[in-house]
């Protein structure tokens, strides 16, 4: 009885395992395929072919599109690790009126629906004249990622006990000088978290960065791999699209599979949505 | 000490305050705006203010006769809202049972569970075009390996064209999204299963209740704030999909949804007027839907 359930207990995680990383692996092994070998269906390796990544990194606008990508997620996350240090100060440790308020403001916003805002942040991009530009993406992602960062920074910094910060308020210390040298050292657990957090969201972004910037060379990655397209639907390049998906996703996998403790514990303290 | 740190706190929440004024408030309370108006995409300044007309009007013939148009007649808009409340229900009630099977699994203790998790935790972090992509790839009609799995298994006597038959595209999109959004599902799931105390499971092992007995009883009644509040999350995400659908099935009646609806008439179609209009819809209903369920949750919690 108890081999029987064991065995069925292991079947169960390979079963897991199988259906989460099937995809990918299968992924892999089509961008590592041309020619006939890609129409074949076949389930282990039998060719070890890099054409598909010459073809995808070599020309064309593929490696902007990954740089774009690059630069926009990570000024998207340092822009929100800075508003939402400073803001999770006033909101954690200064006492005020309306404090309660603010907070379930701030995480309202992160339930919105992107498409809502999607006509009027049009606009907006416009009025600024960045359409086509990568700072209209960088702008508009601070809408899923600052609420987020907000919310898990004044949670954390809420549990911090009131002692560190009062030999500090004893010397006179501004509170510019509380945050930065008081808190930010102790803040690095939490602000690696949602930093990892924000940065994949923002790298995964697609709906804003189909709709605001047109050209192949300021396009980021996603919007990339979703335009590539053969001469006809009969043609699709499969392999070159697998190559390019591999590329964009391989760093994410390599940083989950670092952090996965980190990324596990940030996902459920804020609910943050996939 | 009280005042100029309460100025300081003041100083420190402005910048985020007014970032999310820009990015949310304001363009919301501008989509709304358009909704009322004839804007179009190529002139939104011109915009003037035209009452309820992109949601319902009347348009008269000259003859007496004439017919309604508008937002809440149109066929395409509402099998759009039925596709999407379709697609979540679906998903997200596949997505829970897996979500709390992988759960109790990865709750067990056993070696590799380290592994495990992180190999849980791939799919959702691979962007959703990609998963889209793949998932395209592998239901490919001629050469997919779901296919010639199904027929090697003896599950199918002919190739299905899963991406482009009408009666499979809807259950493609889900696939996907199953697949994409199970990990998140039981990872939230997990959390709340690791909160409950092992003394209790110890209790009932002594006194000789069954493990199926013990689930019902014991880890589903204590686990179920964490599963509603991950059910909660799931479908506020269900409810505006769009990348799968854009990507993986675009221009299909069949897996149309809210949010592919708003985004081509704003932008593909020059209707911007009329996306707005929809757009406004689609929060309405968002917000009504979690309302609602919250407090219908909270009832039965009680």
């Amino acid at each position: 009885m108890a081999t029987i359930r064991k065995i069925a207990f292991w079947l169960l995680v390979a079963l897991i395992l199988l259906f989460t990383l099937f995809p990918f692996y299968y992924a892999v092994l089509t961008s590592l395929e041309s020619g006939t070998a890609l129409f074949t269906p076949n389930y282990l390796p039998e060719t070890f072919d890099l054409s598909n990544y010459r073809q995808v990194l070599g020309r064309g606008a593929f490696p902007t599109n990954v740089l774009n990508s690059v630069l926009v997620a990570a000024a998207t996350v340092a822009i929100s690790l800075f508003l939402g240090l400073t803001a999770s100060f006033a909101l954690a440790r200064v006492p005020f009126r309306g404090r309660k308020l603010l907070l379930l403001t701030v995480l309202s916003v992160s339930m919105f629906p992107q498409i809502a805002v999607l006509a009027g942040l049009f606009e907006v991009v416009r009025a600024f004249g960045l359409y086509n530009s990568l700072f209209s993406l960088i702008m508009s992602y601070l809408i899923f990622t600052l609420p987020f960062t907000v919310w898990v920074l004044t949670t954390f910094m809420r549990d911090l006990p009131v002692e560190i910060e009062e030999a500090a308020i004893v010397d006179g210390a501004s509170p510019w000088i509380i945050v930065t040298r008081v808190f930010l050292p102790l803040m690095w657990p939490a602000m690696v978290t949602t930093g990892l957090l924000a940065f994949i969201q923002a790298w995964n972004e697609f709906i804003f960065a189909l709709t605001f910037v047109s050209s192949s060379d300021t396009r980021t990655a996603p919007v990339a791999i979703a335009m590539i397209s053969g001469t006809s639907a009969q043609e699709t390049p499969w392999g070159a699209i697998m190559a390019a998906s591999v590329v964009v996703t391989a760093p994410l996998i390599i940083l989950v599979l670092i952090f996965q403790r980190r990324i596990a514990a940030g996902l459920t303290a804020g609910g943050v949505k996939g | 000490m009280g005042a100029s740190r309460r100025r300081a706190a003041l100083l420190f929440l402005a910048p985020m305050l007014l970032t999310l004024a820009l990015v949310a408030g304001w363009p919301l309370a501008r989509t709304i705006w358009f909704g009322f108006t004839d804007a179009s995409l190529t002139d939104l300044d011109g915009a003037a203010w035209i009452g309820l007309g992109n949601y319902l009007d009347w348009l008269p013939y000259g003859d007496g006769s004439g017919e309604w148009i508008g937002l809440l007649v149109d066929r395409q808009w509402w099998r759009a809202v039925w596709n999407t409340l379709v697609f979540t229900f679906v998903t997200v009630s596949v997505e829970t049972a897996l979500g709390l099977a992988i759960a109790l699994v990865l709750n067990a203790d056993f070696p590799m569970r380290g592994v495990v998790r992180a190999a849980v935790l791939v799919p959702w972090a691979i962007p959703t075009v990609v998963s889209a992509k793949m998932w395209a790839w592998m239901l490919n009609d001629q050469f997919g390996i779901i296919n010639d799995l199904g027929m090697k298994l003896g599950l199918l006597s002919a190739p299905v064209a899963w991406v482009a038959s009408p009666d499979t595209a809807m259950v493609a999109v889900m696939l996907v999204d199953i697949w994409k959004s199970t990990p998140f599902m039981a990872l939230l799931i997990l959390a709340g299963l690791q909160m409950i105390p092992r003394d209790i499971y110890e209790a009932a092992r002594i006194d000789g209740v069954n493990p199926i007995m013990t689930f019902w009883r014991v880890t589903l009644p204590l686990a179920a704030p964490a599963i509603l509040v991950a059910v909660i999350f799931r479908a506020l995400d269900a409810l505006r999909v769009f990348d799968i659908v854009y990507v993986l099935t675009p221009n299909n009646s069949e897996t149309r949804t809210m949010s592919v609806f708003v985004q081509e008439n704003l932008f593909q179609f020059d209707q911007f007027s009329y996306g707005s209009a929809a757009s406004t819809l689609l929060f309405l209903v968002i917000a009504m839907i979690t309302l609602a369920y919250i407090r219908a949750a909270r009832l039965n919690l009680d």
